[in-house]
């Protein structure tokens, strides 16, 4: 498979989850796309944590995306560390694991090998693609490439560039991450050792940006942490400290490095207007697919603004397309929680998409 | 009095959107700005099989309409019409919702720029019993269709028929269908310019084009 840039890539390995069955028309697929440090396991435990699955409250019968209706896939992206093919495999040019011998991968790399899959389990056009942040960019490039695969999209708390300030805070990660002696210039494999304090570092920096100030405040405030007073030390004395480093260590059990370095800087390249001569109304032009743009009024990862600016052109591309505001205090994470707003917007638009679409 | 007179449609637009339908060509692209719930909207996709789009301020209108499997962006008829391509729609309506804009005379123009056509219905402030109140009371008008004080009220632009005409004349809108309709629901007779639809009409209809089209 030819990649972004410029490289080719053979021996391409996809892990995929599918709840649901396929109906006869081959019309009722949906494909997720899962966010930077998410996975294909959307519905179902995630071995190494154990928890479950990142969209379980959305998936399953009954529910807003009805396993006993639709047949959902879900992969992990080129470039993870969940099976599809990443840093952490083996090149079978050096039979070394890549580590930054891998090729830079981008968005559309990801979506590309996407559609390997659908070709493989012979999906003529999917019924929708959903995602929330980095899987809402997959959304809008999957619409962009392939407007024919793509009989609904439903970008969600996304944009279609990432914003200079986004960049900033992923290259405060990746320094984190490069700057742990642990890393050895990202050949940590056979070492026995990893980035850990580095990798945790860049995952409590990002989670801050997950949330919004109010909800810091409500969930935490000030509070201190299984303790009456300060130590006057550096010890997680607030539950805010010790959250993060809960997040930040958890991260680093079920996360490779590396992979972190890649999709960050995926999503730092991703800018669809100027795939299309600075016009993003030119990358939907003369499209029929039918979308639902969410964004969510606290997230300031990914503000209305840039919701705005995707159905701005969607709009002069004169495409069917809803948008729809939710008010949160709960910022960019609200995507990955059980928010009533999302649940009711995105269930209406599946059922009469799925109607028009004639699936029962 | 004053019916339509409230910034998210009354309940009852009956009268109003068989007037709208029926000046609409079947087959059309349809944009209704400030589209509420989607009454109008459903009803032109379903009546006239129209390609319709909808723009609505409230974020429960929008999940309405979204749910009915309307396509319908949260957007504000003041300030986001600019967004949309020149002539993308064959008609841009703006239903009782003129005199909840802030500014009117943009709005209007956009609406012209956004639509080969606009169609624009509102509530008439010289209506009778209005001009009875203000003039009797000496207080603003208010009802219990219409039961806004002054200082909360979100329609801060009532306008009368004539108000309107002269407008369009202003910004060289030509007004190629008007229709008044009375306390009773029903189309007057009297032409739209006559005193006596400006006296007793209770709302009205217009179809509006720019004059070099």
């Amino acid at each position: 498979m030819p990649l972004d840039c410029g490289a080719m890539m053979s021996d391409i390995s996809m892990a995929y989850n599918t709840y649901g069955t396929l109906n006869e028309d081959k019309s009722n697929a949906i494909l997720l796309c899962h966010a930077l440090t998410g996975d294909q396991y959307a519905a179902s435990r995630q071995p190494i944590t154990g928890k479950d699955g990142w969209w379980s409250f959305m998936i399953g019968p009954g529910k807003i995306l009805d396993t006993d209706r639709y047949f959902i896939v879900c992969s992990n992206i080129l470039g993870g560390c969940m099976g599809t093919t990443g840093p952490l495999d083996i090149d079978p040019d050096t039979g070394k694991p890549y580590g930054l011998n891998l090729p830079m991968i981008t968005i559309g790399d990801m979506v590309r090998a996407q559609a390997l899959l659908q070709d493989y389990l012979e999906i003529p056009d999917w019924f929708a693609v959903m995602g929330g942040s980095m899987g809402g960019m997959q959304v809008l490039q999957w619409a962009s490439a392939y407007p024919e695969r793509c009989f609904s999209a439903v970008p969600i708390a996304t944009a279609a560039k990432h914003s200079a300030q986004n960049i900033a805070f992923h290259e405060v990660g990746r320094q984190a991450v490069m700057a742990d002696p642990d890393w050895q210039g990202g050949n940590y494999y056979e070492s026995g050792r990893k980035p850990r304090a580095g990798l945790s570092v860049a995952r409590m920096a990002a989670h801050v940006t997950y949330l919004s100030e109010s909800a810091l405040h409500r969930k935490f405030g000030r509070n201190l942490q299984d303790r009456e007073d300060l130590t006057y030390g550096f010890d997680a004395d607030f539950q805010v400290e010790s959250y993060l480093r809960y997040q930040g260590i958890n991260f680093v059990d079920r996360f490779d490095a590396n992979s972190y370095l890649y999709i960050t800087r995926a999503m730092d390249y991703f800018d669809l207007a100027s795939d299309h001569g600075g016009s993003l109304a030119k990358a939907f032009a003369g499209t029929n697919t039918r979308f639902c743009v969410v964004s969510f009024s606290s997230d300031w990862l990914f503000p209305t603004s840039e919701s705005k600016d995707v159905v701005r052109a969607l709009n002069a591309a004169a495409a069917n397309v809803s948008f729809v505001e939710i008010e949160t205090d709960k910022g960019h994470d609200a995507f990955l929680l059980e928010t009533p707003e999302m649940l009711t917007t995105i269930g209406g638009f599946l059922e009469s998409t799925a109607k028009s679409r004639g699936i029962a | 009095m004053f019916e339509n007179a409230r910034l998210s449609r009354p309940q009852d637009i009956r009268v109003d959107l068989q007037l709208i339908a029926e000046m609409i060509e079947p087959n059309s692209r349809v944009l209704d700005v400030g589209c509420a719930e989607g009454t109008l909207l459903s009803h032109l996709i379903s009546a006239k099989n129209v390609d319709g789009r909808g723009m609505e301020l409230s974020q429960a209108g929008v999940n309405a309409c979204v749910t009915k499997g309307l396509s319908v962006v949260q957007g504000d008829a003041d300030t986001d019409l600019v967004d949309y391509p020149a002539k993308g729609f064959d008609y841009a309506i703006l239903s009782q919702t003129l005199q909840a804009t802030h500014r009117p005379k943009l709005v209007l123009e956009q609406l012209l720029r956004v639509g080969k056509k606009a169609i624009v219905s509102f509530p008439n402030f010289a209506y009778w019993r209005c001009r009875a109140y203000l003039a009797l009371k000496g207080r603003m008008p208010m009802t219990s269709s219409l039961d806004y004080a002054w200082y909360e009220t979100p329609n801060i632009h009532f306008c009368t028929l004539r108000d309107f005409m002269a407008l369009c004349d202003e910004i060289g809108v030509t007004i190629e269908k008007s229709i008044v309709v009375d306390n009773n629901g029903k189309v007057m007779k009297d032409s739209v310019g006559e005193n006596r639809a400006n006296f007793f009409g209770v709302q009205c209809v217009f179809l509006l084009s720019n004059g070099q089209d």
